[in-house]
């Protein structure tokens, strides 16, 4: 269980959009999440940490309903999601952007757009939700008739986030979203990230790259092993030496001095 | 007859049974091409629809071949009972995965497998308890009508059979490039994962798929019996097992493909009989899925590997 308590209180931050209680996650017999708790308030860009293997990625699977949790509860805008099958949750403005992007590789840009709006059937919205996309992407403008698995790693992540902009999300599931892009084109994403943020979706983020995800989330949680060692705000865990150590590649020699309840 | 005159012959009857080879070809293909399973019930899914078929001219008024139709009435009536056809075949696939292999999904191995040729046992033996083990004097309203080019003769019922299968094929790539449905089927052949995240009801689609193959199948059952004049509870072996060659021939999961190799094993069936043996035929069409599985697996229009980032 949490190590480390947020010198902000949880009543500090906005009402919860989405929330996990006491979730185990189990595969076969592999008990990957143990009674995991994580909040993502209205409005936030919440960000996960961990090494490989914790169970970071079965976090997002669980969240979108590929994989359903044995026990515990998740709570969705205030309804209780658990068995609630996938397409549902996107439609209740649950999306995606997936590891490694998983476009539709040989279907067109336009398509794999199209296909992030399939739960929708308003037709003059989607076709307003595009031109969002394209305003905040116009490079993909220009690639609409092509292949989407002939694009380069950086366009595919732009296409990769649009389609999920297609369902006109109010939570952005985003697993990893800066591996294998070269580092301005990082940069490039995490503002892309926070423009969306402002526009008003909540943000839930697994990140590999910490100094990024750090930088621009409000709250984060530190996953290991399947289970939260860590969480606080994202400045309480910038400052926090377990974090510096395991995660930014920084020594410093004072103490950590966040939180109350930790140590 | 010339040799040319042959030649074109045997061309436009290779084309005519290439189309029904497409066809059939185009279920197996499809089926593999979202859950990579390959669909042994589809052999009699066939025969079945050239029995609904069957049945249904007879129920409209049509025994065997003595009443015969022209212009109007004769369209209405061949698209009547390829509606019919297509909707009885459709359903009895649906019903295939409903009962059969989704009960299996998400199961390893060959299981998914060989349960479709248990249901394909179990279709072939129904036919044969119902209907009996002898060939049926197929019920056909097209008149013999043909034209004469030198020594050629072309039959207005393959011209009709043609348009039939070309309708047909466009509407499924049609359905395939330009529907929603359409659309969420390529989807989840590319990436069945990513299909689910972004909100495809896989089972839906997986259902649909099978209604789409098993009608084009019932298609090619109905052509088959109005090109041959018979129908029997064993066709579905022989068809079925060189349509599925076709559909490996242009490349498994390929729609185009399974077009394009129905109508070269059409062409080697008309052409292998004409020029070397019609006892031969099978050895020909097999030896070549032989020589396409050792030496160019992923068929002629398949994709060498899967495009990656």
């Amino acid at each position: 269980m949490p190590i480390l308590d947020e010198p902000q209180t949880p009543s500090r931050r906005p009402p919860p959009l989405l929330e996990f209680k006491d979730v185990n996650t189990y595969y076969g017999e592999l008990h990957v999440l143990k009674d995991v708790d994580y909040r993502v308030g209205e409005g936030e860009i919440v960000c996960l940490l961990g090494g490989n293997a914790c169970g970071k990625s079965t976090t997002m699977k669980t969240i979108l309903g590929i994989v359903t949790p044995k026990s515990g509860a998740i709570t969705y805008a205030g309804a209780r999601i658990n068995d609630l099958p996938t397409a549902q949750r996107v439609k209740r403005g649950i999306a995606p952007v997936p590891e490694a992007r998983r476009l539709f590789p040989r279907m067109t840009v336009l398509e794999n757009l199209e296909m992030g709006a399939f739960t929708r059937d308003d037709v003059v919205e989607i076709e307003a939700d595009k031109e969002r996309v394209f305003s905040l992407f116009p490079r993909i403008k220009e690639r609409l008739k092509q292949q989407a698995g002939t694009l380069s790693g950086g366009e595919q992540q732009m296409v990769a986030i649009g389609r999920a902009l297609m369902a006109r999300p109010k939570l952005l599931c985003m697993d990893e979203p800066s591996m294998g892009l070269s580092p301005a084109f990082v940069e490039q994403v995490f503002d892309i990230i926070r423009v969306i943020n402002r526009q008003g979706t909540s943000i839930f983020m697994v990140e590999q790259n910490a100094n990024m995800a750090l930088s621009i989330a409000n709250y984060g949680y530190v996953l290991q092993t399947g289970q939260v060692v860590l969480h606080g705000s994202a400045a309480s865990l910038r400052d926090n030496e377990m974090v510096q150590q395991a995660y930014l590649g920084e020594m410093k020699s004072r103490p950590a001095a966040v939180g109350a309840g930790g140590d | 007859m010339t040799h040319w005159d042959v030649l074109i012959q045997q061309v436009i009857n290779g084309v005519s049974l290439g189309a029904m080879y497409s066809l059939l070809a185009l279920g197996f293909t499809m089926v593999y091409g979202i859950i990579e399973l390959i669909n042994f019930a589809h052999f009699n899914v066939f025969m079945v629809g050239s029995f609904i078929a069957m049945w249904t001219l007879e129920a409209l008024g049509f025994p065997g071949q003595s009443h015969v139709l022209h212009g109007l009435p004769l369209a209405g009536i061949l698209i009547l009972v390829f509606i019919v056809t297509m909707l009885g075949s459709g359903l009895l696939g649906v019903a295939i995965e409903r009962f059969a292999l989704r009960p299996l999904r998400g199961v390893s191995g060959t299981a998914p497998m060989i349960t479709t040729i248990g249901v394909s046992y179990i279709l072939y033996n129904l036919v044969l308890l119902g209907a009996g083990a002898d060939s049926k004097n197929y019920s056909n309203p097209m008149p013999n009508t043909a034209w004469v080019f030198g020594g050629v003769t072309l039959r207005l019922r393959e011209v009709l059979l043609w348009t039939i299968s070309l309708v047909l094929m466009v509407a499924l790539n049609y359905f395939v490039r330009r529907t929603k449905m359409g659309k969420a089927m390529r989807a989840m052949a590319q990436d069945q994962e990513a299909a689910r995240m972004v909100g495809v009801d896989v089972d839906r689609v997986v259902g649909i798929t099978f209604f789409l193959g098993s009608a084009l199948a019932g298609a090619a059952g109905l052509i088959f019996g109005l090109y041959y004049n018979y129908t029997s509870y064993v066709i579905g072996y022989t068809s079925g097992l060189r349509a599925f060659t076709a559909a490996v021939l242009g490349g498994i999961g390929n729609i185009p493909g399974a077009m394009l190799g129905g109508v070269v094993i059409g062409l080697i069936e008309s052409l292998g009989g004409q020029y070397i043996a019609v006892r031969w035929t099978d050895v020909i069409i097999f030896s070549l899925l032989v020589l396409v599985l050792v030496l160019r697996p992923s068929g002629l229009l398949g994709r060498a590997a899967p495009t990656k980032s």
